[in-house]
């Protein structure tokens, strides 16, 4: 067997464990299905009755927002998944296999890119339900979906790297909800970043997560005429912009990462 | 017969702290060697850097053949290691714990799962084997960790502190198992803070502390190192102890042991039964009622605390300096 092959075997059987963690543990599993339905759910009925947008309807301009939303969240799992695992002895018996090195973060985040495609199955289906609606042809529905799969996984190095520095489950939490909440909210996800004062304006439609909200929207044909797109260069070319980012989050985080764990690993 | 493990002067610190103080040892091929000494003494380190998880700071170590630092990767196909903190994963079952080792080792999917099953029914684990771990006892944990240690059968086993925490009746049967082990030829590198276990499974015991062997030998060498035999005695009453204090003075050999609550001697001897024989009858000529007498060898506490004892004086001394 070649290094390379090693790796995916080896980074196989790691999602395998991790994708059977995930359905035995009833915790976080809530968080892959029942949280997005419950966010789905609540913002289409409580927010959807309130607001109206000029020419489409606000759960048809929502959806993308929440799909995001949920794919930042559940990126989380990878970095928590892993501070647990930094605090068992499970890393040391894997270090003492004549396994590939790589072969933990990648299974890890594999395993994340399998809950995220569950999460965004289960909320494109209640999205459905509650009258969001795709207006473009299937090739374009189809990119739409893997712009996101592709920013899920570059998020979750993000999550690794920053559980890796941090180390401990608790601390590791409180700085993911902290810095989460604030990088969807200062977006476009719920309401239109035009509308924004002065500097919040500026940082919405220059964040990344406007970017692919954006580019989704745009896939997914969840746009209007009557809302002019806003003229940041990111958000006049969201669907390349949205890839862009994605592959520089994976050139920056996934060496960063894979140093992180291996100092984290050897003390 | 060649050595499985050889450790040269391996030096680690972390910040000021030296973990690791010029350890040395050298273990023959089929044989067990047990590393006994207190917490931080350097135990845990010294099997880190045999089983390539720490890269000392100084000296050298092979295991196997292999270079401990330079050939890492390949060592690892020829170690097995079970640690003091049970490293399997609480959602998976037994049986895919095995397995996911398995194929990590690159035994291919269906030899995995055979191994997987071959072990569980060795470690009576056959019937817990397809339950999460998560309701696993503290004793089948470790039985499952030692499990995963052994899936590819390796020619060195690094156990550290198997039995710590464990009930004695779960302590008792971990120990049958890895006699077997040694039986069937692997060699064996032990580490444990308890004596009993030390002089139960190991051929040859280092006695650690500040980060280097400061005793090496069979239990009985150690034993003798400490010197003779104890004589043990108890009396009827808190003068009668009193005397035996002052007479049998000038033939102890070492610190003399007296309990006033249960009115007992230890007396360090040489001679054997010849000086129990001689205290006897200084105790007689004294008038002294002795209850119960008995010559003892010493203990592996006894070489553990005459030793260890010394080696922490020392210790300060260094640090005040």
């Amino acid at each position: 067997m070649n290094a390379l092959q090693m790796a995916l075997a080896d980074g196989m059987t790691i999602t395998k464990r991790n994708a059977l963690k995930i359905k035995r543990a009833p915790d976080l599993l809530g968080g892959v299905v029942l949280l997005p339905i419950v966010l789905v759910l609540l913002f289409a009925y409580v927010f959807g009755s309130m607001i109206d947008l000029p020419g489409m309807s606000y759960t048809e301009y929502l959806l993308p927002g929440i799909f995001v939303m949920t794919i930042t969240t559940s990126a989380q799992i990878t970095g928590y998944t892993l501070t647990l695992d930094l605090q068992k002895g499970i890393f040391d018996r894997f270090r003492t296999l004549p396994m590939s090195p790589s072969a933990v973060l990648t299974g890890q985040t594999f395993s994340d890119l399998i809950t995220n495609v569950t999460s965004i199955v289960t909320m494109a289906l209640v999205g459905l339900l509650v009258g969001w609606r795709i207006h473009t042809s299937p090739l374009e529905a189809a990119l739409g979906f893997l712009v996101l799969l592709l920013f899920a996984y570059a998020f979750s190095w993000v999550t690794a790297t920053v559980a890796l520095a941090l180390r401990t489950p608790e601390v590791f939490n409180n700085v993911a909800t902290i810095v989460s909440l604030p990088l969807v909210f200062l977006s476009n996800a719920f309401v239109d970043s035009a509308r924004l004062p002065g500097p919040l304006k500026v940082i919405a439609e220059w964040s990344p997560i406007s970017t692919l909200i954006q580019g989704t929207r745009e896939l997914f044909g969840n746009t209007s005429p009557a809302m002019p797109v806003p003229s940041a260069w990111p958000l006049q070319h969201a669907v390349p912009a949205s890839i862009l980012w994605s592959l520089v989050l994976l050139v920056v985080f996934v060496p960063l990462a894979t140093r992180l764990y291996k100092r984290a690993v050897s003390q | 017969m060649p050595d499985a493990i050889v450790a040269e002067g391996l030096v680690k610190k972390y910040g000021d702290v030296v973990a690791l103080d010029g350890m040395e040892l050298t273990v023959p091929e089929g044989t067990v060697f047990g590393l006994l000494g207190p917490n931080g003494a350097g135990k845990t380190t010294t099997v880190r850097i045999l089983t390539t998880l720490l890269k000392p700071d100084a000296g050298h170590a092979k295991v196997a053949g292999f270079d401990v630092v330079r050939d890492a990767r390949r060592l690892r196909a020829h170690i097995g290691v079970s640690g003091q903190y049970a490293a399997v994963d609480d959602h998976l079952t037994g049986a895919e714990n095995l397995e996911m080792v398995g194929r990590l080792y690159h035994l291919g999917v269906k030899r995995a799962k055979q191994r997987a099953r071959e072990l569980l029914e060795r470690f009576d684990l056959t019937e817990a084997g397809d339950r999460p771990v998560q309701g696993y006892s503290g004793g089948m944990r470790r039985r499952l960790d030692l499990a995963g240690a052994l899936v590819v059968s390796p020619p060195v086993l690094f156990l550290d502190e198997p039995t710590t925490g464990l009930d004695p009746r779960a302590r008792a049967s971990l120990w049958d198992v890895i006699s077997e082990l040694v039986t069937a030829g692997t060699t064996v590198l032990l580490t444990t803070q308890y004596m009993e276990e030390a002089d139960r499974l190991a051929d040859r015991i280092g006695v650690v502390d500040h980060g280097h062997v400061i005793a090496l030998g069979t239990a009985d060498e150690l034993k003798d190192q400490v010197g003779g035999d104890r004589i043990e005695l108890s009396v009827t009453s808190a003068a009668d102890l009193e005397t035996v204090r002052w007479t049998l003075a000038p033939l102890a050999v070492g610190d003399m042991q007296f309990d006033a609550t249960a009115l007992r001697a230890t007396i360090p001897v040489t001679g054997g039964a010849a000086a129990l024989t001689t205290a006897l009858g200084h105790l007689a000529a004294e008038r002294i009622t002795v209850l119960d007498a008995g010559l003892r060898r010493p203990t592996l506490d006894d070489v553990f605390l005459t030793l260890t004892g010394h080696e922490a004086d020392e210790k300060i001394k260094e640090t005040v300096r």
